[in-house]
């Protein structure tokens, strides 16, 4: 077991776990938050996104001990009240079916936008096909990234 | 904390929790009161929330909204304080809750208006005592009684309570569909904001105090049994809390779910694989060739086929095959169960609630009023949730540890140890006129047995082509590999297997593909009309770009009409499906907008299996193991989908799976205007296109 001290939604968080512990499972399942979804546990399908230091990683395969002194953020940080554009936008776009892969979806096209913020559709090809959705929701996360990178541009969260 | 000592706000928050619905989400009002009830289905508080029990089970199929629509036409609300909840098993939903076949709209589509209307009633009546008025004189009107002579109005929430108190009235009559203001209207879906901030409950999410995480070890060999094991070493794997076995496997318990897999990697178990170790694809397809020259079970027979073939003027013949699949949901397989001396609890996504229920009953031999189970949102279904295998496995944990168990299946397990769609093998001899029109089909299929007589021929015995000379067989090939509903069942495979080979009759004949299928649906004017609109919508005969064809291919499924037209092209290597056209005649539509997400998410899933899928046998274990080989379509990959409906007054269809089985044939006919080539088998591999 080791103490591993990092930042989680921009609180101070210390975890006691064993350092091969995947980040997923230690959010999961030690500290409660389970809004991040396992899906393959082998970074196959993206339905674990999360943002280390402001990049898009794959929850499952991020062992705990790496994260010393770095920033996660998972969906439950994105915002507190659905302001995000992309969670904006994906309300207007009507995008979720079973919405389990949705956590990792959105995620991935937020860290796409905060690097990218009037992405083509094939910079969205390029960063979301990393992300699996079974029931097909393609074609409204693709629109829905268009129109977050709108709202995005017309004032960010509000 | 003892509830003595909670408030009444955050015992109900965590009595919520504990059932794990929508209620998490329920805010009461300032009077804290439970909402009053008027009926199974509908609740409302007396600060006007209006709660709808949805008693079928959510998969991203659009159930919660679509019923909620179905409810709340006539009970007259306000959508907007509208929340939803799963109410769990309960004899009140009927004798068997579960969502498979696309039925949900169908099988609600009366009782859910009845009981909208009946509690609407019920809050008419509680104003007419109040007001000392005729019942009938009163209006009902976005979650208020208005009296409309005098104009004086009570709200919902304020007649609740006595409400609840009236007779329901049996008198009721529903609503003509042309004073529908919410049956027809695309409407978004109720539970898109909680799938956005991950606040949605999935079965996975379920936590329980005292709980342990716990995974199975299976045998890799479909049947076989564990001989002997040693747990040694997996208990002294950092988290691991105990090893139980149970009938079908040998779990692990920790204190996490990644403990518990590490400690299942250090488990030793010697198995007894039994007979299935001899099965592999390539023993399974010759056992399926084998079998053709010999008459199956007859699943259809319309005139004198073979003497009509004897007499036709050309005669092609073909062979079809199609692979086991995966149903791979993105969530994977799970549940949470609660086993006490008394009483079994069970938290779960599945489509079989009641099935769930019986196989916690089955296992613990309690009775019935001591089992509880509660329903939590499905990551995707697909059929492979109709099972309550994943949901015994967790009872007999809990029971066999003596703890509350979250069981969580890897996505190697999965895919693993799924009820598979079957593989199936189809020999298909026609025989055209001297004009070129088709007159006699004789189609044997064999596969494993699934879902009865019926399902293996499906798509085929009843296609909506009026041959005038048709035989269908079907030899049931059981070697003991699980398989089970797909999205669409039998029509999956079946539906690929006509609709392609009716493309190879057309092009014998030289015959256009839309002019063949008009023909032959001269009797089938609601098939006929999505063809047309179809082949109109795209364009059909008109030209298109250098390296780009069209196919068309129909299906007639669970009880609706689904006609696609694919424009494709072969580039770099790889099939690209650049557009899709689909009419879809689903009779009369709730949600326009659930439907247009169905057609969508059904060629998304038949178009993966087409283009991808694919689980194959070795020594009677999967090969494939994660997403790496079994993959699955992608957004970059995705066509462009222009969904069509035809609006009508004919009793709803089911829309879920609809759109699946006409996807892959109308690729592969298209890659057959395009290269020549004719795919019989899929999943379609580019080396085999030239």
């Amino acid at each position: 077991m080791a103490v591993v001290q990092f930042t989680l939604n921009g609180r101070p968080q210390t975890v006691d776990a064993v350092p091969a512990m995947p980040l997923l499972w230690v959010l999961r399942d030690t500290l409660g938050m389970e809004g991040t979804k396992f899906g393959c546990g082998m970074a196959l399908c993206g339905a674990c996104t999360v943002h280390v230091n402001g990049s898009p990683v794959r929850s499952c395969m991020t062992p705990v001990s790496s994260l010393a002194g770095k920033h996660v953020v998972t969906i439950e940080g994105l915002s507190a009240d659905h302001s995000h554009p992309c969670q904006r936008a994906w309300i207007e776009e009507d995008v979720p079916q079973c919405g389990y892969c949705q956590s990792g979806q959105i995620m991935t096209a937020a860290a796409l936008l905060a690097k990218t913020s009037n992405p083509t559709d094939a910079d969205i090809d390029e960063a979301m096909r990393g992300n699996i959705c079974r029931c097909g929701a393609y074609d409204g996360i693709r629109k829905a990234i268009h129109r977050a990178a709108e709202l995005q541009r017309s004032g960010g969260a509000r | 904390m003892s509830i003595g000592k909670m408030n009444r706000r955050s015992f109900l928050s965590a009595a919520a929790a504990a059932t794990g619905g929508l209620l998490v989400k329920f805010r009461l009002g300032a009077a804290e009161t439970a909402p009053s009830k008027l009926n199974a289905f509908v609740h409302v508080g007396t600060d006007d929330s209006v709660l709808l029990y949805i008693h079928k089970a959510e998969m991203g199929q659009g159930t919660v909204t679509s019923l909620s629509m179905l409810l709340a036409e006539e009970l007259q609300c306000d959508w907007k304080k509208i929340r939803t909840d799963f109410p769990g098993v309960s004899r009140e939903y009927g004798g068997n809750q579960g969502v498979v076949g696309s039925q949900s709209i169908r099988t609600s589509w009366e009782s859910l208006r009845r009981a909208g209307a009946t509690a609407r009633e019920m809050l008419k009546e509680a104003a007419a005592q109040k007001w000392n008025v005729d019942r009938g004189t009163l209006r009902a009107e976005n979650s208020f009684i208005v009296n409309p002579s005098g104009g004086a109005r009570l709200s919902y929430g304020s007649l609740a309570e006595a409400a609840s108190k009236v007779t329901p009235a049996t008198n009721i009559t529903l609503k003509d569909p042309s004073q529908f203001h919410i049956i027809g209207k695309a409407t978004k879906r109720l539970d898109t904001p909680s799938k956005v901030d991950g606040s949605a409950s999935f079965g996975i999410d379920v936590r329980l105090p005292g709980m342990q995480y716990a995974v199975l070890a299976r045998c890799p060999v479909f049947g076989g049994k564990v001989k002997r094991f040693d747990a040694t070493k997996a208990k002294a794997v950092p988290g691991v809390k105990s090893v139980v076995a149970i009938p079908t496997g040998v779990a692990v318990l920790a204190d996490n779910t990644w403990s518990a897999m590490q400690g299942r990697k250090a488990l030793e178990i010697e198995w007894d694989e039994g007979p299935v170790a001899a099965v592999s694809t390539a023993s399974l397809t010759k056992t399926f060739a084998g079998l053709m020259d010999q008459p199956g079970q007859p699943a259809r027979k319309v005139g004198d086929a073979e003497t009509a073939l004897a007499g036709a003027a050309h005669k092609i013949e073909a062979v079809y095959q199609v692979p086991f699949l995966a149903h791979a949901p993105m969530e994977p397989l799970n549940a949470t169960a609660n086993v006490r001396p008394d009483s079994v609890e069970v938290w779960a996504s599945t489509q079989g609630q009641t099935a769930a229920f019986n196989e916690a009953r089955r296992i613990t031999g309690l009775a019935p009023e001591a089992v509880k189970v509660y329903t939590k949102y499905m990551g995707g279904g697909f059929g492979r949730r109709a099972r309550s295998d994943y949901i015994g496995e967790a009872v007999e944990v809990s029971k066999a540890a003596g703890v509350p168990v979250k069981l969580t299946w890897s996505r190697e397990d999965d895919l693993q140890q799924d009820w598979y769609r079957p593989a199936s093998y189809g020999h298909f001899v026609g025989g055209l006129d001297q004009d070129g029109w088709p007159v006699a089909w004789i189609a044997r299929i064999a596969c494993p047995p699934f879902g009865g007589g019926g399902t293996a021929t499906e798509g085929i015995a009843n296609m909506p082509y009026d041959i005038p000379h048709l035989m269908v067989d079907y030899h049931p090939v059981d070697q003991g590999i699980p398989v089970s509903y797909w999205r669409s069942v039998g029509y999956s495979q079946n539906v690929f297997f006509a609709e392609s080979f009716l493309d190879e009759l057309a092009a014998a004949g030289k015959k256009d593909p839309v002019e063949v299928r008009l023909r032959l649906l001269a009797n089938q004017p609601r098939v006929k009309a999505a063809l047309e609109l179809a082949a109109d919508k795209a364009g059909w005969g008109k030209p298109l770009p250098a390296g780009h064809a069209r196919g068309v291919a129909l299906s007639n499924n669970v009880g609706s009409n689904t006609v696609q037209i694919a424009e494709v092209s072969v580039e770099r290597g790889k099939v690209r499906v650049h557009r899709v056209v689909c009419a879809v005649d689903c009779g009369h539509v709730v949600n326009p907008w659930g439907v247009e997400q169905q057609i969508q998410s059904g060629i998304v899933f038949g178009l993966t299996a087409a283009l991808k899928g694919g689980i194959t046998l070795d020594r009677g274990r999967v090969e494939q193991s994660n997403f790496h080989q079994y993959d699955v379509l992608r957004i970059d990959e995705m066509p462009k989908v222009e969904v069509h409906i035809i609006s009508s007054q004919a009793a709803p269809g089911g829309i879920g799976e609809a759109s699946t089985p006409a996807i892959a044939p109308a690729m592969c006919n298209a890659l057959f205007a395009l290269t020549g080539k004719r795919v019989r088998k899929l999943p379609v591999k580019f080396e085999e296109l030239g």
